[in-house]
């Protein structure tokens, strides 16, 4: 029999994390993801798991590394200052091909900004918050349901490709209470990183590469004794300059996400296959980019809706080729645009692509994409 | 076993400078772990950034070079994990108490079962020569032409204020003392620092007409003096080496382990978090 159950956002993503196998967590106190962290002090310890709060973001992300390295399913949960702070340390688990999940649960920025309401501010810091070139994965939810579902799937690509996994929800996600139904153990497979089957003795090297690009693991204090670094590294993890090592590395760091768009990047589609409007959104402006569907096909308007729930690697094959089915594309989101922008590299007629947004702490309504609908139309907007 | 057969001598030579005291402290760890006869294996070195921090790289344990002053947060996600191993965090002076400082002082708060090397050469040498929060005021560094305003931490009394349980300074030109000390510090249970005086002739030496190496190393023997020694006793203006904390106080990981069980036993699955709902 399933489970189901009436809860929080933070609560989903924390039963989501639970049942993904994670066993180890580091964080530090930060509204809205606080929730998690309070969850998962009462959760880990009975299952003799770990849960650590740090001194701060950047202690919390670093345990976590850690704590992932030696073998365990890793995570931390924050917001946009905590998530800045951490910005040194996911360079680093770039670098070193950590796998672990962060949730930023995004409220209003820059700064302190406005810790309990909304935004989708952090698209970008989530693909480039950190120095120099490199690739992420950051995923997203608009509902509960895919929320768990989402976290689950951050674990298996975290482990899948050997690297950090942002989950960017938005407060409103993260605080609204709705139905979840938590599937059966196995409904939702899981998976485990690929572990190195070099015996004990023998030269392992932690970082050569697999010809699919995947890179077996060795536990950290474990059968091998290697060296991992943030500096460019050979395929023993040790620091070289070497050109043909630094360029092989950083091509490798971007290759095995950037060249797998296919893989990585998960969308919903509502009312799409005939739509002549189309609206792209995310998160919980994308409930409200529902809710303007329904209402439209109603009253006969053919519109539909492209869901994002993966965001980087950005979506644009599928973005492009929905966009290209339709005669005007809207972009609905609560920031200035940050997906817009990546719509608008992604398609051939940049003139139909239309942004409809909100920047006020408060959620975009329905009423508020009908008026960018109305203006596109040529109708106007009376009051 | 010998003291290279600890180390990955196909990574060297070394990138330390001539006269660096940084060899002299990876000697005496070394010889402290073999007095111990702690196999590689159980051995995992955590470091940050800076000249102190290539030691990593050099040392046939689990190795591991992080961030600048994060090293004891890596440690501690490490030992909280694998609580089996035994953790070694070699830091700089900068590294461990300047941009480290917040992290320094958690990890001692905790008591979390490591040992904290600081190599104390009172500046910043592979970024130039600027000055650390040990420099103390009047030393000359590339950042300070008309010498440090800044006073200098006293490692010693941080420690103890945020609650190590273990605590000791020696320097490089003692190196049989720091031997014993390294190896009481990796006996303690809990957190223990380790606070070395290295010689960097290359910038402190230069900029502070402190002279060679073999002249730091005098100005150490000169400079300092045993605990509870008459010679410090008779010159307060000598800096006191010994073990200044050693005392008993629960360990992270095994408080840890106690609040599982505890969890463990009073948790069921009705007290866990997501009431759950008759289906509709």
């Amino acid at each position: 029999m399933s489970r189901v159950r009436f809860v929080q956002g933070n609560e989903a993503c924390t039963l989501g994390a639970l049942y993904a196998g994670m066993d180890f967590f580091a964080g530090y106190p930060i509204t809205p993801s606080s929730e998690i962290a309070e969850m998962l002090s009462g959760e880990l310890p009975p299952r003799g798991h770990t849960f650590l709060q740090m001194e701060d973001e950047i202690a919390s992300l670093c345990a976590v590394i850690g704590g992932s390295l030696t073998g365990r399913k890793a995570m931390t949960a924050t917001s946009g200052p905590g998530f800045s702070l951490m910005q040194e340390a996911l360079g680093y688990a770039v670098m070193a091909e950590i796998p672990l999940v962060i949730v930023n649960v995004m409220r209003g920025g820059p700064s302190t900004g406005l810790p309990t309401q909304v935004s989708q501010g952090d698209v970008n810091q989530a693909r480039w918050g950190i120095h120099g070139d490199h690739a992420v994965i950051a995923l997203t939810a608009g509902s509960h349901q895919a929320l768990f579902e989402s976290t689950v799937r951050a674990f298996n690509l975290a482990e899948t490709f050997r690297t950090p996994v942002i989950l960017l929800y938005d407060e409103l996600i993260a605080h609204m209470r709705e139905r979840v139904e938590i599937p059966e153990d196995g409904e939702i497979p899981l998976v485990d990183r690929l572990r190195t089957s070099v015996p004990r003795d023998v030269d392992y090297r932690p970082y050569l590469p697999r010809e699919d690009g995947r890179l077996p693991m060795s536990d950290f204090g474990g059968d091998h004794r290697y060296n991992v670094t943030g500096l460019y590294h050979d395929m023993w993890g040790f620091p070289s300059t070497d050109p043909e090592v630094v360029r092989g590395l950083l091509s490798h760091l971007v290759d095995k996400i950037e060249g797998k768009e296919d893989e990585l990047t998960f969308t919903r589609e509502y009312e799409t296959d005939d739509a002549e409007t189309l609206l792209i959104s995310y998160g919980s402006a994308a409930r409200s980019a529902r809710q303007a569907v329904f209402d439209a096909r109603e009253r006969g308007i053919r519109m539909g809706l492209l869901e994002l729930e993966t965001l980087w690697p950005f979506p644009a094959r599928k973005v492009r080729d929905a966009v290209a089915a339709a005669t005007d594309t809207v972009v609905v989101e609560m920031n200035l645009g940050q997906v817009y922008q990546q719509v608008l590299r992604a398609v051939r007629h940049r003139e139909r692509v239309f942004l409809s947004n909100r920047i006020d702490g408060r959620l975009i309504t329905p009423a508020d994409i009908r008026k960018v609908l109305r203006i596109i139309s040529g109708v106007g907007v009376w009051a | 076993m010998k003291t290279r057969d600890y180390l990955r001598t196909r990574f060297f030579p070394h990138l330390w400078c001539a006269g660096c005291g940084h060899g002299t402290v990876l000697n005496a760890l070394l010889r402290a772990v073999d007095h111990l006869g702690l196999p590689k294996e159980d051995i995992v070195m955590v470091t940050g950034i800076g000249c102190s921090a290539r030691m990593a790289g050099y040392v046939d344990f689990h190795t591991m070079h992080t961030l600048h002053g994060r090293a004891l947060a890596f440690a501690t996600g490490i030992k909280m994990s694998r609580p089996e191993l035994q953790l070694l965090v070699p830091m700089g002076d900068g590294d461990a108490l300047a941009i480290g400082g917040n992290h320094f002082i958690h990890a001692a708060r905790r008591n979390i079962d490591m040992t904290a090397i600081i190599m104390n050469n009172r500046i910043y040498g592979m970024t130039g020569g600027q000055f650390s929060p040990l420099s103390g005021e009047g030393t000359a560094a590339t950042t300070a032409p008309w010498r440090s305003i800044d006073p200098a931490f006293d490692a010693m009394e941080l420690a103890r204020s945020a609650g190590a349980s273990f605590a000791a300074r020696s320097t490089t030109f003692h190196v049989r003392e720091l031997e014993k000390i390294l190896i009481a510090a990796m006996e303690h249970k809990g957190f223990s620092v380790v606070e070395i005086f290295s010689q960097c002739p290359t910038y402190y030496g230069r900029k502070n007409q402190a002279g060679d190496a073999p002249k730091m190393l005098e100005a150490f023997r000169d400079g300092t003096a045993k605990l509870g020694s008459k010679a410090l006793e008779d010159d307060p203006q000598l800096i006191p080496r010994g073990v200044f904390i050693d005392r008993d106080a629960p360990e992270y990981g095994a408080s840890y382990a106690e609040l599982c069980k505890k969890a463990a036993a009073e948790s069921s699955p009705e007290r866990r978090y997501g009431k759950e709902v008759p289906r509709c």
